[in-house]
């Protein structure tokens, strides 16, 4: 089970095994490049594709067209010969390109000539009150568990925010008859209309007519409430309701499950710690990563693919890993990118096709301010349990950015490493002092990005010369 | 608040969560298993001892924090369960040792 990379030094290291990363494993292997595939989850997927080769919904139309498109991807790599390693989490990369992961307990390091990063993307923060209540979920979090483990909603359930990923959520827990009593959705008037000059791309994407018939078969089943301007959960130790306003009204439902949703953003955690360039999207309302068009990084190798490159959606992400791989394809063996079947053109043009609507997306979804920068006792961060007010009033003493927040308050130091509360607190800090988001900045990430033990670190192989380095005499 | 799909024919697995046999299904993550349960599966913090259930299960909120065969902090959500295992709920900070 506890397999180690079969070699210390590979032409491609694709890290991440969703959409981009099987689409990059795969073409860098077709090409004749020695490539290694590393990936945290039990089995390929990622989130998109979660427990594609394992999910025990057996009815397909249950999960969607769009969800089985991933076992041909996998069926790819497999026919190639990339070396695939699952339950492998990278804590390490840097600029040379040196990468530790640690699997089974154990750290391995290897090198490559090049990195594709198909780190992808996490959900946007939803700090309400209440949110860290047991009871209280993401939407990703109920779809991974129905896509992995069959399991679905039981009790009073009350999925809350916007997005495609909400509604696709509520149409397959319908499916499997899962329970779903109220979907609150907090989209804003205005974004209705700010998104109309988009509103042409986006009608002639694949996007639309899938997008609608999904709401149709939903609000044909649950209530729907539109407007939705507050909401709060609330229970002692355990969430007992859900309270929101919409049109101005108040209104309290007792609720055993909420299920949170406003937007993906990009998993920058790796990418920041290797060094890599990020700028903050003022439309996206997050951190993505400085790219040119092939994917490649302000890091000397390191290229970014799928969403972790920025929000683009899983049809997006599987060209931006067939490209970054033909990229490095191109640098290491330029004789054998002829083995590949489409053309640098060809998958510039693909790409240009799985991103047509994704403005007007972007724009009619953009989550409203009060569910992205809380105030009073809202829990901003969940791990050192830091709320909102904590952190104005750090601000009125003087912490100037996230990275001097964590001395007053140890925001962003717990074990999610500022995941949770990256983005909360950037906008947050920025608002208070006047800023823009970039101005304010971000934690700065560093290597191990996830928690691993010292009893892993201390048995890491080291030289004589590793060793004089640190010991005294 | 999750109950199971009845086409789910996985075989099962049985886990023991804090010494009570808990019956699993093969492929179902730690975290998955604990809140198919219907047991109480919160833990506690380390910070201010509040009750936690898993947020993300994805592997990036940390809220599913649990003990597995005796190692302290393990996401819970990525690990897959196996016959015996041994499942603690963790109650406020981690102990030397663990």
């Amino acid at each position: 089970m506890t397999v180690a990379p079969k070699r210390e030094d590979y032409d491609v290291v694709v890290i991440g095994a969703g959409p981009a990363g099987l689409a990059a494993a795969a073409t860098s292997a077709e090409a004749g490049l020695s490539t290694l595939l590393l990936d945290e989850n039990i089995g390929p997927g990622g989130q998109v594709f979660r427990a594609i080769a394992s999910t025990p919904v057996t009815e397909r139309n249950q999960l969607g067209a769009d969800y089985w498109v991933g076992a041909d991807l996998v069926q790819s790599l497999r026919a190639s010969n990339a070396e695939v390693i699952h339950r492998a989490t990278v804590w390490s990369l840097d600029r040379n390109l040196d990468i530790a992961v640690s699997i089974g307990g154990a750290s391995a390091f290897v090198k490559a000539k090049r990195v594709i990063l198909a780190i992808g993307a996490l959900e946007r923060p939803f700090p309400i009150p209440g949110w860290t209540l047991p009871g209280v979920m993401t939407a990703g979090a109920a779809q991974t568990m129905l896509k992995s483990s069959a399991l679905v909603p039981d009790g009073r359930t009350v999925i809350a925010g916007q997005g495609p990923l909400l509604w696709l959520l509520a149409a397959q827990i319908l499916r499997l008859g899962g329970r779903i009593d109220r979907i609150l959705d907090t989209t804003e008037r205005g974004n209705y209309f700010a998104a109309l000059p988009h509103a042409f791309a986006f009608l002639t994407s694949p996007y639309f007519a899938k997008g609608l018939s999904m709401m149709r078969e939903v609000k044909a089943k649950v209530q729907v409430v539109s407007g939705v301007t507050e909401l709060a959960a609330s229970g002692d130790g355990q969430l007992a309701s859900v309270s929101y306003v919409a049109g101005g009204k108040r209104e309290t439902i007792p609720t055993d499950l909420l299920l949170l949703h406003q937007g993906v953003v990009p998993n920058v955690n790796l990418a920041m710690a290797a060094g890599i360039e990020h700028r903050w999207d003022d439309l996206q309302l997050c951190w993505s990563p400085v790219l040119d068009a092939s994917g490649n990084s302000s890091v000397a190798g390191i290229a970014i693919a799928g969403d972790g490159a920025g929000i683009g959606g899983a049809n997006a992400a599987v060209v931006r890993g067939r490209i970054a791989a033909r990229a490095a394809v191109d640098a290491l063996a330029p004789a054998s990118a002829a083995k590949l079947p489409a053309t640098m053109a060809t998958l510039r043009s693909d790409l240009a096709k799985a991103e047509r609507g994704r403005l007007f997306l972007d724009t009619l979804f953009r989550p409203a301010p009060q569910f992205r920068i809380p105030s009073g006792d809202t829990i901003v961060c969940r791990c050192e349990e830091v709320t909102a007010k904590d952190v104005l009033d750090s601000v009125a003493i003087g912490a100037t950015g996230p990275n001097q927040l964590k001395a007053y308050r140890r925001t962003g130091m717990g074990p999610c490493q500022g995941r949770l509360c990256g983005l909360t607190v950037t906008e947050l800090m920025a608002q208070a002092r006047g800023k823009t988001p970039q101005e304010i900045g971000y934690y700065r990430l560093r290597a191990p990005v996830k928690p691993i033990t010292l009893a892993e670190l201390a048995a890491v192989p080291k030289s004589e010369a590793d060793v004089k380095a640190v010991v005294r005499g | 608040m999750f109950r199971r799909s009845e086409q789910d024919k996985r075989p099962q697995v049985q886990i023991f969560v804090d010494g009570v046999a808990v019956a699993a299904r093969q492929g179902d993550t730690v975290s998955a298993a604990l809140l198919a349960s219907g047991q109480d599966a919160r833990r506690s913090t380390a910070v201010s001892g509040a009750p936690r259930l898993p947020y993300c299960m994805m592997g990036v909120c940390f809220d599913c924090l649990v003990t597995i065969d005796g190692v302290g902090n393990r996401q819970g959500c990525l690990v897959p369960v196996a016959e015996g295992m041994q499942i603690e709920i963790q109650k406020g900070k981690r102990e030397i040792g663990r």
